[in-house]
């Protein structure tokens, strides 16, 4: 019994969501008194491998390959599999990443396994039943889903568990599975990435805004106020569809869900959609003109008035705070 | 060229969610269906590509009977016939069999579905399919070009893009920016009626899931105001209170 978790690596370097989801498979092989084995592909320094042991990882299966430098779905996919037969694994963890959502499911198939993507929480192991909690309708409810396959995958969501620290000695081992050409077929020509932003659905704290900044050029100081608390920026429905922002910062029910520790809505009215998309952020923060705003319902905190006089007072306090 | 749409049925986005059954089950009393969203997405583009004779749209969804009125709706929308493969789509594993075994029978050039259904959230369906087909899977996409062979897809990633090249058949997942949904003109609402709906049996294959429990979020506590002129407070509240920043 063991469990295999994917760490995801971009330009050779793990990012938060990785520790999360080592620390959360740590967590499972614990209950279940197992190992666990990290899978690594790409190329990553040895240094950052042998980093894992901080979060639980007793073993890393490193494929370096220059083939596999860039993200391939399907030569992933099958590595991961081959990866969960040798080390005899009956649960693969993976990120809910927008890479994961594209692997996890083709790994199940490989493994005739059972998937609950979007996880929040560890499994409940009662009476031999493996119980996976996850969101469903948006954001509107959790739906607790049953796994009764011999192997289970398991895509946690970012920012649900946390980084738990866990030191264990750590082996990195060489894996090289065969690879089918047809596997390869998928070829990547291009990465475009901001590397100067917080990407969003990796965010702990986001700034959001809607309809009430009256139009694009009024983003100079959100962008600020995000700039200034290392916030990732998003928006309403509205504001994406008129081309104000683009549809990558769209959250809510036809966007994407995300559950940041701090959530700054501004001139966001929070029309059920919305609100289905970030309901489970820790902290709400509502700035809005109009008091009858829905927002404040579900707000931890709020400020009743105009965003062009709330938020410069908010960048100047915040400068403040910051000395 | 011949597109696959899958579409699935989900409760309309204003839907109020709850329970019955001591929570095991969603509460359908009053609810509207329609076209996942998303779905709706990825069938505008297929129609988009086949525009001008260049090819032909088949929606499949799985689902019992009840699921034909929101097939009509994409007929409307401009699919050029339907598959209804007839069964409770129970769990994404079984839903994406049943397309992919229907795959296996028909000639096609590439299947496209909605990143994610906005009931179960599972953004599986599409990475399964391509996986029981032996096809690459591109998930979540916000941009697909095809010149006859070879497609350029944008995929996104987590602070940007990928542009992936994929020649032959393929299996994509659409996200926004895909295409602009298209709404339904009174000749389309017209011919849908008459359009072809052929329906299948579905295949019978081991549950890997099952849903148990439905719970909805705990309320959260009342919210805390603090008067507009005293903005600075909030920064101290965050920092100190809600420990946060």
């Amino acid at each position: 019994m063991s469990v295999l978790v994917y760490v995801e690596q971009v330009d050779g370097k793990f990012k938060k969501s990785v520790f999360e989801a080592v620390s959360y498979a740590k967590a499972i092989a614990d209950k279940q008194g197992g190992g666990l084995t990290a899978i690594s592909i790409g190329n990553v320094d040895e240094s950052e491998l042998k980093a894992l042991g901080k979060y639980g990882a007793s073993k890393v299966l490193n494929v370096s390959n220059d083939q596999l430098k860039n993200f391939v779905n399907q030569a992933y996919a099958s590595i991961i599999a081959e990866a969960a037969k040798k080390e005899n694994a009956d649960v693969v963890v993976l990120s809910n990443s927008f890479s994961g959502k594209g692997l996890a499911p083709r790994v199940a198939v490989k493994l005739k396994a059972g998937l609950v993507d979007g996880a929040v929480e560890l499994p409940q192991l009662d009476g031999g039943k493996f119980l996976v909690k996850k969101t469903a309708f948006s954001g509107k409810a959790f739906a607790v889903t049953e796994l009764t396959s011999a192997v289970k995958i398991i895509a946690l969501n970012p920012n649900a568990f946390g980084v738990k620290e866990s030191a264990v000695d750590t082996t990195v081992e060489a894996f090289s599975p065969e690879i089918k050409a047809t596997d390869l077929t998928a070829i990547v020509k291009e990465i475009v990435r901001a590397t100067n932003k917080v990407s969003l659905p990796d965010a702990e704290l986001v700034v959001s805004a809607g309809r009430g900044l009256k139009g694009p050029e009024n983003w100079g100081m959100i962008e600020e106020l995000a700039d200034l608390l290392g916030a990732a920026t998003a928006c309403s429905k509205p504001v994406s569809d008129a081309d104000w922002r683009p549809h990558s910062e769209h959250v809510g029910q036809t966007g994407i869900a995300i559950s940041p520790n701090l959530y700054i809505a501004i001139g966001i009215s929070g029309a059920i959609q919305h609100l289905a998309g970030v309901s489970s952020s820790k902290v709400i923060v509502v700035i809005n003109k109009d008091p009858e705003a829905p927002f404040f319902k579900v707000a931890d905190y709020g400020i009743v008035g105009d965003a062009f006089e709330v938020v410069p007072k908010l960048i100047e306090a915040l400068k403040a705070h910051k000395g | 060229m011949k597109i696959l749409v899958c579409i699935s049925n989900v409760p309309d986005t204003t839907t109020k969610i709850t329970f019955t059954n001591d929570n095991t089950q969603f509460n359908t009393s009053g609810v509207q269906f329609i076209v996942n969203p998303y779905d709706e997405i990825a069938l505008s583009r297929a129609i988009e590509l086949c525009e001008g004779g260049k090819g032909t749209v088949t929606v499949i969804n799985v689902g019992e009977s009840q699921t034909e009125p929101t097939i009509r709706k994409a007929l409307a929308i401009g699919a050029d016939d339907a598959v209804r493969i007839n069964a409770i789509p129970r769990d994404a594993y079984f839903t994406a069999y049943q397309i992919a075994e229907y795959a296996k029978t028909t000639e096609f050039d590439m299947i496209l579905c909605g990143r994610e259904s906005i009931d179960y959230n599972g953004s599986q369906v599409a990475a399964m399919i391509g996986e029981f087909l032996d096809i690459p899977s591109i998930s979540i996409i916000k941009k697909l070009d095809y010149d006859g062979t070879t497609a350029t897809i944008d995929r996104e990633i987590e602070g940007g893009k990928e542009v992936v090249s994929v020649t032959g058949k393929f299996i994509a997942s659409c996200a926004e920016g895909t295409a602009e949904p298209k709404i339904p003109n009174m000749r389309g609402i017209m011919s849908a009626r008459t359009k072809p709906l052929v329906v299948v049996e579905a295949k019978e294959i081991e549950q890997v899931a099952k849903v148990q429990q439905f719970e909805t979020p705990p309320p959260r506590g009342a919210v805390k105001l603090i008067p507009a002129e005293e903005t600075a407070k909030l920064i101290d509240l965050l920092h100190q209170e809600a420990k946060v920043i």
